[in-house]
């Protein structure tokens, strides 16, 4: 009795000790955010006058205004709004473009082999090391020979191109675990490729769509080598425009339209991890429990 | 409902030959079942039927045109899969809808279709299902019901119970072959399961390596099989085959057995050919004798043999009893509690029954 008493009380201490190593990571890991989150919300001369990290006296969101509509990129005095717009009209055709070719190209690897098939996925794989810094002539070669240099549209093909590695990937992977027969089963209904593809594949395959756009949502609304690679001025993805507010001001350093800034710009990512991030995670394990 | 030919058909993936010349030809209402072990080339056989492999030689036939080149789709067949195969995402109704939906058939003509089959299948109660939330004996019928409603020509089965327990294995086994008497459509069927075979079929084909050993109705595969492969493969237990001498007593042969510490046994009264009991006079030859062939010797009948048992098993109807014969253990079924272990036994042969292979080929000799 008074040794499973004991036992009993070991197990809670564990249990403490655990959740107080959790607890001060967590905390640790927040710290950032709580920085950026107060610092946004105080005005300059309190950030000036006092400390970093504590509460903000007064709680302002001209900060937020500024960085949204009135900071200054180079001579623009726009804010980060148009530059939002520019992220979005990238990632939104770009998600969508690679997600799709990914899906066909896992599609075919999987249920249309075609002799060299695995060739060809490995080649793709290979694509999924190829550094950044690699391609970045080549692609401004091409971009250029294309007439897309320095363009949204154009940005959003090396992202597209750049992404198919990773897109194709997932889906093959997916759709490995889907048996065979049930394409065979369809093409004796008289089902075709396309048909097959819609009717068949793809409403299986909702897990690993959202894996796909979530993963590449974050890829391409965060990247910053591309865009300021290939893009110049007004035409430039958030992350470049952040870059700029943050780098370029004069006189004193604007702290607090810089964290709203940053936040603006992190807004998107964490909307798409909090709305979607459960399938994320069930996407990601669901080859591994085919059901 | 049509015939079927398999006119000289091969198979290879590189330089790996599936299948090798096969020749299978069935008239319409058959019911063909391929039969062979793991890997000897049934499915691919019968997705070369369907359209689904591609055909390295020969050519195959449905209803006397030569389908070679056509799509699934345009073979007028529907296939029962392994698997089931049932599209996750859909409901039943769905599922056996689909096709006649690319088919373009009016909604008026699915809904009677679906009608028929589901209450042919008794599946009504489960039309708006998804698979996931069917049994495997459900999943079973709405795979049929998706096939019937296509009306083809022919039917192809891949294993289609092997994913089911025992008991309903038997139970579906009688319901495909209700279904056989009542839409008389030609079926192709493949599966390892003898029994399958025996109780469905109305041609067996045994294959073996990619080659068909024996194509025949299931009785006749059963009492006059063409090698000793098939010998052993149909049945359970499988026919004893027992290495003998054969000695030539005018127009019939005598077999005589070795039989350890006993007089040899010696089964007497096998009809042959006159040029069998020619070529095979006082030759080596393998005996194939079916358990159920022996029997405990009356006095009518003398005793062809007598042995000793070794093991004795009791399955109910009746007793497998297991003995040493020319060299290699031999089961005989009698019936309940005629055998005793270590027991000495006279056995009688039924050797109307009794089949002769060749030793060296192997092949059945008439
Ligand atoms: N795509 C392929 N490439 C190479 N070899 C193959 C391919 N498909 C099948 N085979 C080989 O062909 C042979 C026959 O395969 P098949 O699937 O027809 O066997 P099966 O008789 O249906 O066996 P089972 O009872 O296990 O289903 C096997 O040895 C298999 O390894
Ligand atoms: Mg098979």
């Amino acid at each position: 009795m008074a040794e499973a008493l004991s036992q009993s009380g070991k197990a809670r201490l564990g249990r403490i000790v655990i959740y107080t190593c959790l607890l001060i990571v967590a905390l640790l890991y927040l710290m950032p955010l709580w920085v950026m989150v107060s610092t946004s919300l105080k005005p300059l001369d309190e950030i000036y006058g006092g400390s970093f990290i504590g509460l903000p006296k007064v709680v302002t969101l001209d900060a937020w205004r500024a960085a949204w509509s009135q900071a200054c990129i180079g001579t623009e005095c726009t804010g980060l709004k148009p530059y939002f717009v520019n992220s979005l009209l990238m990632v939104i055709p770009a998600v969508a473009l690679s997600t799709g070719i990914g899906a066909i190209n896992g599609y075919i690897l999987t249920k249309w082999k075609f002799p060299g098939a695995n060739f060809v996925f490995g080649l793709m794989l290979f694509g999924c090391f190829l550094p950044y810094q690699a391609i970045l002539i080549p692609m401004a070669r091409t971009l250029g020979l294309l007439g897309l240099a320095g363009s949204i549209p154009g940005l959003v093909a090396v992202h597209v191109s750049y992404g198919i590695c990773f897109t194709t990937l997932f889906f093959r992977n997916y759709f490995v675990s889907l048996p065979d027969e049930l394409t065979k089963a369809a093409m004796v209904d008289g089902a075709g490729f396309f048909r097959i593809f819609w009717s068949v594949i793809l409403p299986t395959s909702i897990p690993i769509i959202v894996v796909s756009c979530i993963w590449q949502f974050t890829q391409i609304w965060n990247d910053f080598l591309f865009g300021v690679s290939f893009t110049s001025g007004s035409s430039s993805p958030i992350t470049v425009a952040l870059n700029n507010i943050v780098n370029v001001t004069t006189g004193r350093k604007q702290y607090n339209v810089d964290m709203a800034a940053a936040m603006i710009a992190a807004i998107p990512t964490l909307v798409v991890y909090i709305v979607a991030g459960r399938y994320f995670v069930r996407g990601l394990t669901a080859g591994a429990v085919k059901g | 409902m049509s015939t079927l030919e398999i006119d000289r058909v091969r198979k290879s993936y590189g330089h790996f030959e599936v299948l090798k010349e096969v020749s299978i030809s069935i008239g319409t209402g058959d019911f063909l079942v391929l039969l062979g072990p793991s890997g000897c080339g049934k499915s691919t056989l019968l997705n070369m039927i369907a359209g689904l492999e591609t055909i390295s030689g020969g050519e195959i036939r449905i209803a006397g045109k030569t389908v070679n080149e056509l799509s699934p789709k345009d073979r007028d067949i529907a296939m029962v899969f392994q698997s089931y195969a049932l599209y996750p995402t859909m409901t039943v109704r769905q599922n056996i809808e689909f096709g006649m939906k690319i088919r373009k058939v009016t909604q008026a003509d699915r809904a009677k279709a679906v009608k028929t089959a589901s209450d042919l299948l008794q599946i009504d109660h489960l039309l708006d299902r998804k698979p996931s939330q069917l049994s495997g004996g459900q999943r079973q019928r709405v795979a049929m019901g998706r096939a019937i409603v296509r009306e083809p020509k022919l039917f192809l089965f891949d294993e289609p119970l092997s994913n089911l327990d025992a008991k309903l294995r038997v139970d579906m086994r009688t319901e495909i072959k209700r279904l056989h008497a009542r839409l008389g459509t030609t079926i192709v069927y493949v599966t390892h399961d003898q029994i399958e075979a025996m109780t469905l079929a109305t041609r067996v084909a045994v294959m073996k390596d990619g080659v068909v050993q024996q194509l025949d109705e299931p009785q006749a595969v059963y009492d006059r099989p063409a090698n000793v492969y098939v010998a052993r493969f149909v049945g359970s237990p499988a026919m004893n085959i027992v290495p003998a001498v054969l000695e030539v007593q005018g127009s019939t042969a005598t077999a005589v057995i070795d039989i350890a510490r006993r007089p040899a046994a010696r089964i007497a009264g096998i009809t042959l050919s006159s040029e069998a009991l020619q070529r095979y006079a006082g030759k080596k030859v393998l005996v194939g004798i079916r358990p159920e062939n022996f029997s405990i010797a009356t006095g009518a009948a003398p005793p062809s043999l007598t042995i000793d048992f070794d093991v004795v098993e009791p399955t109910g109807p009746d007793t497998l009893a297991v003995f040493q014969l020319g060299g290699v253990e031999v089961t005989a079924r009698l019936p309940p509690k005629q055998a005793h272990a270590g027991q000495e036994a006279a056995l009688s042969v039924d050797t109307s029954k009794t089949v002769l292979f060749d030793i060296e080929s192997e092949t059945r000799i008439d």
